[in-house]
């Protein structure tokens, strides 16, 4: 019996045909005649060709590696490359174009605001404007007086200043109008439409509506005729067409509008909210309805806010009237209860008003 | 956006024969005319060209095994069969690297391929463990081995190479060896 090492060089001598002659036909022998060094044969048989695919596997592998060393891998990624989509292609060959155009309206646009100073303006400002201030309970009523403090001091002679307005109470001179017109002056003229001026005294003030009664003592001052209106006792109703006299400027100007609330700046009952155009001047001025009754007295309007014009209610003119001690006044003073305006055309009562009506010149 | 890759591809019987006569040219040729298709397949699904190369070079080992089996029937053009083995082989590397794509892009007419797989499978299986058992078998065995089953030197040859005596020593030698190789093959 030979040894393990022996027949294993034997079969790997058989399988590689190195056998020859007496030797192959005595080795075919022992196969056939011991099972146990037939299946040995095999089993060898089988690891060899195991070990020879391995073999044959780097083999391949190297060569395929070497093989793929040599070529130009990205030449044929750029061949097999999947072509781009359309529209990238388009934008590829575009693109300079595209940019060119982009560059040029963009300078155009910005050229365009830049001319117009667009860049400039100030958004800001328009925002607070509309803003309603609801926490603020300042009095933000503007006094429709003129600030005429800085002018140099001239007289009754300077003929282009004025501060408000005032109209006749009584055809013999006396005048109301509101008190922070007349306020803290040194001397009061009112100007008639005419542009004769006539220096008044103040002979009553009340500050808390607002009001203040002035006497013309100017003996050029001739007496007018009886009043064509007559003073409302009873309040107006909401939606009452009104209108109004004024100086907003050395003339006369009518103002027209409504009464838009019963009450005045947060909730003042001593005036009304009318929705009227007024402007600095027309403080003092007679607010009547169309039957030519006045109703009130313009005294301001609200900061703010658009069409918020207020007038203190005629009932506290006549209260104040009848405040005044008779005994100190050197004429007396009789309200006129005889409407002649009534049913007249707006012009009409505006060409009888206009004696009635003064400017009020503060000094 | 298909675009078709236009080779001279060379006739698949010269190849099958190439093949089984371990003709290098007949691998370069197949090489040159087939790897852009699978590039393209790859690169078109996710991948780069490293995994091209890599699942090319394992579906030109699939075809080398069912020729050298010599069971080889060609029911199919070997384009179709090597594009179907790598579209396989990719979509199970996808698979395994979770990237699943729903829709595979194809550029090419595929054939089933599923049993040649397997086999590979199992080749690749038995490839492993015989790389890993080499590896641990160390030198000079693994040279010895390699020089005497795979590249066929004689043994006087071997003999020569490591200096033994005469060779019976190395005869010897080889056996131990082998004795080894087997167990560490077989063990795992």
């Amino acid at each position: 019996m030979k040894s393990d090492l022996e027949l294993t060089n034997l079969i790997d001598a058989y399988l590689k045909g190195e056998l020859a002659g007496s030797a192959l036909a005595d080795f075919e022998q022992l196969r056939k005649s011991d099972p146990s060094f037939d299946m040995k044969v095999v089993e060898h048989r089988n690891f060899i060709s195991n070990l020879s695919d391995y073999g044959s596997r780097v083999k391949l592998s190297s060569d395929m590696n070497a093989i793929h060393e040599s070529l130009d891998i990205q030449a044929i990624k750029n061949e097999v490359a999947p072509e781009a989509p359309k529209v990238i292609r388009l934008w590829k060959k575009y693109r300079i174009n595209t940019a060119i155009a982009a560059s040029v309206a963009f300078i155009a646009v910005s050229a365009t605001l830049l001319s117009t100073g667009y860049f400039s303006k100030s958004i800001s400002t328009n925002v607070n404007l509309l803003r309603r201030e609801i926490n603020s309970i300042k009095r933000s009523q503007n006094a429709l007086i003129k600030n005429i403090n800085d002018k140099p001091v001239k007289g009754p002679a300077d003929p282009g200043e004025f501060g408000g307005t005032g109209f006749a109470l009584s055809s013999n001179g006396y005048v109301v109008t509101n008190f922070h017109v007349v306020k803290g002056a040194d001397s009061v003229y009112v100007q008639n439409s005419e542009g004769e001026a006539f220096k008044v005294k103040l002979i009553y003030i009340d500050p808390a509506y607002d009001l203040a009664v002035l006497q013309i003592t100017d003996p050029a001052f001739e007496k007018l005729a009886s009043l064509p209106y007559t003073f409302k006792k009873a309040a107006s109703d909401v939606g009452e067409d009104v209108f109004t006299i004024g100086f907003p400027r050395d003339e006369q100007v009518l103002g027209k509008g409504y009464v838009s609330a019963k009450n005045g700046y947060a909730g003042d009952t001593v005036a009304y909210q009318v929705s009227i155009p007024v402007n600095p001047g027309n403080s003092g001025g007679p607010l009547l309805d169309n039957r030519g009754n006045v109703i009130g007295i313009i005294n301001g309007k609200q900061a703010l806010l658009d069409g918020a014009a207020f007038a203190i209610k005629s009932s506290f003119i006549l209260k104040s009237i009848e405040a005044i001690p008779q005994d100190s006044l050197d004429e007396k003073l009789v309200v006129n209860k005889r409407n002649t305006l009534a049913g007249l055309s707006r012009k009409d009562q505006f060409k009888k008003l206009e004696p009635y009506i003064y400017m009020v010149k503060v000094y | 956006m298909k675009k078709e890759v236009k080779s001279s591809a060379p006739a698949d019987s010269e190849i099958v024969l190439g093949i089984l006569n371990d003709s290098k040219e007949t691998l370069s040729r197949l090489y040159i005319s087939y790897f852009p298709m699978v590039l393209q397949l790859v690169l078109k699904n996710n991948g780069d060209e490293d995994d091209a190369k890599d699942v090319f070079q394992e579906s030109v080992i699939v075809l080398y095994n069912k020729v050298k089996a010599g069971n080889f029937e060609l029911n199919s053009k070997l384009k179709t069969f090597l594009y179907s083995v790598c579209r396989r082989l990719w979509l199970k590397r996808l698979n395994e690297q979770s990237k699943t794509i729903r829709n595979i892009q194809d550029f090419s007419e595929i054939i089933a391929v599923e049993d040649d797989l397997e086999k590979h499978e199992e080749k690749d299986r038995q490839f492993a463990i015989m790389e890993s058992a080499l590896i641990q078998l160390g030198e000079p065995c693994k040279t010895i081995i390699e020089d005497y089953y795979i590249q066929n030197r004689s043994m006087q040859e071997i003999c020569e190479k490591f200096g033994y005596t005469n060779a019976d020593n190395a005869k010897t030698q080889k056996y131990k060896c082998l004795q080894r190789l087997k167990k560490l093959f077989f063990q795992t």
